[in-house]
């Protein structure tokens, strides 16, 4: 049974990982890493490492997308504006 | 040349894959039953009457690893405020007062409090569940950006003065390694857990210098989550180059 458990997650987290990856808009690409966060603390927690999970957690899924999606806007309003003086 | 990169290249890979895979097969089977290492954490954590060994490791067997830890977080810091500052050509337009869909704000204003005493809970609790004062801080600094999806930039900027949070991360930083120099002071080592008395195992106070420990890196990661967050969301929302126009969209 726990086997089980330590395969599915294994597996969404590959699926995720794959799905960050071919994903090509940064702003998407923060979401797709956000739910990975989540799988990855989920694997985490099954493989007897709650610690480790809730860092991840916290940081995998919160705050790196947080700040990608922070820079994805700075970085598009600043193209707008040069294609508005152009 | 380029012929000669690739073959370099080639060889060196092939000579790490197959230490890698040579060094794979060494390894202890999957989920056996031998923990030489955890064994005796686990016996040293319990010896200190510190319930969770990872809390153990953390703050008492591997202080010092912690205290490096800290400081790059520190220092990552520090080096994102220099590099985020607002420069000569730049300015600041306050961004407009934004719509906010009343589901949206319902949410975050009931999971702000929900998450924020979550943070500190995880840790106050990091020498006796999982987490601790690195989980909690990450927890407790984003709960409170829950402000900026609820209402706007502006609410969180009016409970968020900057400076307080930069102070806290410094000072926190400082107390762990003058923690530290007590227990030189004391006449045994540097982070050593000798200073104060073990207390009942798997209360509060339990752990020696553990739980202090602990919360100089909660205040320290609150502190410096929340103002790299700040200077991320004022390049993001608030700080302008000269050349653009429309403020704040």
């Amino acid at each position: 049974m726990a086997d089980a458990v330590i395969v599915v997650t294994l597996l969404l987290t590959a699926a995720c990982a794959t799905a960050a990856v071919t994903q090509r808009d940064p702003a998407r690409q923060a979401l797709v890493l956000s739910v990975l966060g989540v799988v990855l603390a989920a694997l985490f927690t099954v493989l007897q490492a709650p610690d480790v999970g809730l860092s991840q957690l916290a940081v995998g899924s919160a705050l790196t997308p947080l700040l990608i999606m922070l820079s994805v806007r700075k970085t598009r309003r600043r193209g707008r504006s040069k294609e508005d003086r152009e | 040349m380029n012929r000669l990169r690739l073959w370099l290249l080639a060889v060196g890979g092939t000579g790490l894959a197959a230490l890698l895979v040579a060094a794979c097969l060494d390894l202890p089977r999957f989920g056996g039953r031998s923990h030489p290492y955890g064994d005796r954490a686990v016996h040293a954590s319990l010896r200190r009457h510190i319930a969770n060994t990872i809390a153990s490791v953390n703050f008492d067997q591997r202080a010092y690893d912690t205290l490096g830890e800290m400081s790059i977080l520190f220092a990552a810091v520090l080096g994102c405020v220099v590099l985020l500052r607002q420069t000569r050509d730049e300015h600041r337009a306050p961004p407009e007062p934004a719509e906010v869909a009343r589901p949206v704000r319902r949410y975050a204003l009931l999971v702000l409090p929900v998450a924020l005493v979550t943070g500190l809970y995880v840790i106050a609790h990091g020498q006796l569940s999982p987490g601790g004062g690195f989980q909690g801080g990450v927890v407790a600094a984003t709960a409170l950006h829950l402000l900026y999806l609820g209402a706007d930039y502006g609410a969180l900027e009016r409970v968020r003065p900057l400076g307080v949070y930069e102070t806290t991360d410094a000072l926190a930083v400082s107390s762990y390694v003058v923690l530290g120099l007590a227990g030189l002071l004391a006449g045994t080592a540097f982070l050593a857990n000798t200073l104060l008395p073990y207390g009942t195992f798997n209360t509060l106070s339990s752990g020696g210098t553990v739980p202090l420990l602990n919360a100089a890196v909660g205040m320290e990661v609150a502190g410096a989550a929340t103002v790299l967050l700040a200077h991320f969301l004022d390049q993001a929302v608030e700080i302008e180059d000269a050349t653009e126009e429309e403020p704040g969209k």
